[in-house]
């Protein structure tokens, strides 16, 4: 027995060093030049999600192209949102990174408490409301494009019924929920919402499992809120119709797909690395939406979509960029018939960021 | 409406079904394998990249296959001839298969591709899972893999070549492995995603645990533990309101439970569990 215990540790070091190399070859840290900034990156998922990550990441070549020879990055993919997120963003900060994005809702506490110990580097976080000194938040108004998906699908379900593939109960996704419902019952006032919160944002098994059960209990329109495309895929092969997710998915389900809510977040990353490299950064909370081009839809679907519809969603779009079109403009009342926002007014961001709440006529309860 | 719903547990069960079968006769053999999340992306992996090169689904199963083989051809070495830890060679296994997956893959994620119909594999698995009880139950081979498993040193006296059999055994689990992988990847989410296994390889663990190491029973636990992930999302989409963290849970506890109630007599879990598993054998000794 000993004398076999030497190669066997010598080759499962081998086996797990290379499993490791192969997990973090894309975060090997580069040489850089003195003035050369270091921007860093961590995402939830694989660049390759076609996605939320994959949306970030072609924002961070957006902001490489940009800023050519100013600044360098490097990501650190599939991190997970609990402790190992401290892990990562550490390993980052200790590398000599100079801005650090964590893109992910679930990374907030986490930047924080990193970015505690490194008061010179500067953070900041997607989807969040902590910041501090040296942590600034950003979001985009995804809500907006939940607008006018609503309204598509109000006008093109034939069952009435629309099937919602949630993720977690955060008020991101229930702002989602609520901006589309709002939307969707204006034109159609029969809709009914059907919601199946799969407590994950990365699955695409149980994601597809999700949309085939919707597709069965009678939902003709499926919309997510997750990242991969095999709900769109799934309702391609049930002969429904779906909504992309984050960027546009056309070519994996091209008579399902009517048109996506498009993360782009290339001109902020550019924005921000400006600022770094000119030394104007500063803490702030951005939250920008269609009006700054940070949400964009995708090509509308001729082939599904009348043209008369993809007229209509286009005067929506202009009207939430010139602000006469307000996703959550009053009245609106919640579940308990309460009057939240009065008529002639918005809600206030304030209400929007803590959102926990599901509007009237949507027959469902939030997840506590 | 309730034929839907079967099909959509039918599909979703199916992967679980070849991971765990697989893994049960590793088991029976005396070896635990903890490798399956990586086997099953590494063969999700090498089925897709081959379709999308060869555009043929029967290359696609036998690279698939073959990778399965591979895999767990290299866990066997390293297990029983270098008697490395099964616990830790197991777990390296699977950080190695999600690495090695990733990299393989990484050119083609979001290809797309054209799935294959799911229901002649569902059909093969129930016909797999019958084959193996009937193969533990009547046949001499499958006594002799039982015997092997539950004392090494008798089956050897007797002489029978104890890593000869496990090495076999520890490539069907590697081969049905990949074909959970194959199916996923091919037939029930068709694409190539990382880690897209998502899990599924531990809860195949749990399974042959719950089954108390019983074929028949692999088929009843896994249809339990499928069954209720979709019966919470439709209860779900009715509007019914409960965590669903508990259920992603579930299997796990199940397991747990099932693991206090066999260990609290002794004698059930001398009859299920077999006696030599994870133990090294050196035939010296």
């Amino acid at each position: 027995m000993k004398k076999n215990t030497l190669p066997i540790i010598i080759i499962l070091a081998v086996l797990l060093g290379a499993g490791g190399f192969f997990i973090s070859n894309q975060n090997n840290v580069q040489d850089t030049a003195s003035d050369q900034k270091k921007i860093g990156f961590i995402y939830i998922g694989p660049p390759g999600d076609h996605g939320w990550t994959y949306m970030h990441d072609q924002g961070r070549q957006t902001m490489e192209a940009e800023l050519g020879d100013s600044i360098t990055t490097t990501y650190i993919e599939n991190v997970p949102e609990n402790a190992d997120a401290v892990r990562a963003i550490r390993k980052l900060a200790e590398s000599g990174h100079d801005l650090i994005f964590t893109t992910s809702f679930n990374y907030m506490d986490q930047t924080l408490e990193v970015a505690k110990d490194f008061p010179d580097i500067k953070f900041e976080h997607a989807t969040g409301y902590k910041r501090a000194d040296n942590v600034a938040t950003y979001n985009s108004r995804f809500y907006e494009g939940r607008t006018i998906i609503g309204h598509i699908a109000g006008k093109m379900t034939k069952t009435n019924t629309i099937g919602y593939i949630a993720s977690f109960p955060i008020p991101e996704v229930i702002r989602g929920i609520n901006s589309f419902y709002l939307a969707a019952s204006k034109v159609n006032p029969d809709i009914k919402i059907k919601v199946i919160w799969a407590y994950t944002w990365y699955d695409p098994a149980k994601e597809a499992d999700a949309a085939n059960t919707l597709i069965n209990q009678g939902a003709d329109i499926i919309v997510q809120h997750t990242d991969t495309f095999a709900p769109c895929q799934a309702a391609e092969k049930a002969g429904v119709l779906a909504f992309g997710q984050a960027s546009n998915q056309e070519q994996f389900c091209p008579n399902a797909h009517m048109t996506a809510i498009e993360d782009v977040w290339g001109p902020y990353y550019a924005e921000r690395a400006k600022a770094l490299v000119d030394g104007s950064w500063a803490s702030q909370d951005t939250w920008a939406g269609m009006k700054e081009g940070h949400v964009v839809m995708s090509d509308y679907n001729t082939k599904i979509l009348p043209a008369d519809l993809i007229a209509e969603a286009k005067a929506m779009e202009a009207r939430i960029i010139d602000g006469s079109l307000h996703s959550f403009a009053g009245p609106i009342y919640n579940q308990d018939g309460e009057l939240v926002v009065p008529e002639g007014s918005v809600a206030d961001d304030g209400m929007l960021a803590g959102m926990m709440f599901y509007v009237q006529g949507i027959e469902d309860q939030v997840p506590q | 409406m309730i034929f839907g719903i079967v099909n959509i547990i039918l599909i979703g069960t199916t992967p679980l079904v070849f991971a765990a079968i697989g893994e049960l006769v590793v088991e029976k053999s005396g070896v635990l394998n903890l490798g399956l999340e990586g086997m099953m992306l590494v063969g999700a992996v090498s089925a897709f990249v081959t379709l999308v090169l060869t555009d043929s689904y029967l290359a696609a199963l036998i690279v698939s296959l073959i990778s399965g083989l591979v895999m767990s051809g290299l866990f066997a070495f390293l297990v029983l001839y270098l008697m490395a830890n099964q616990v830790a060679t197991g777990l390296a296994l699977t950080i190695f298969g999600i690495g090695i997956s990733s990299m393989i893959g990484k050119k083609y994620v979001g290809t797309p591709i054209d799935g294959l119909s799911p229901y002649f594999l569902i059909i093969i698995s129930f016909l797999v899972v019958i084959f193996i009880g009937y193969f533990f139950k009547k046949t001499k081979l499958g006594l002799i893999v039982k015997a092997v498993g539950e004392s090494h040193h008798s089956a050897h006296s007797l002489g029978f070549n104890v890593i000869k059999i496990r090495f076999i055994s520890i490539l069907f689990g590697g081969a049905m492995s990949a074909l959970a992988g194959f199916y996923f990847s091919i037939c029930y989410a068709p694409m190539w995603q990382e880690g897209m296994i998502a899990g599924r390889g531990w809860i195949a663990l749990a399974l042959v645990v719950f089954a108390t190491w019983k074929p028949e029973r692999i088929l009843l636990g896994a249809y339990i533990f499928g069954g209720v992930a979709i019966m919470q999302m439709n209860l779900q989409a009715f509007g019914v309101k409960f965590p669903g963290q508990f259920f992603n849970m579930m299997p796990y506890l199940v397991t747990i439970l099932v693991l206090v109630i066999i260990s609290g007599n002794k004698l059930r879990i001398k009859l299920s569990a077999p006696a030599c598993l994870t133990l090294p054998f050196n035939k010296n000794q």
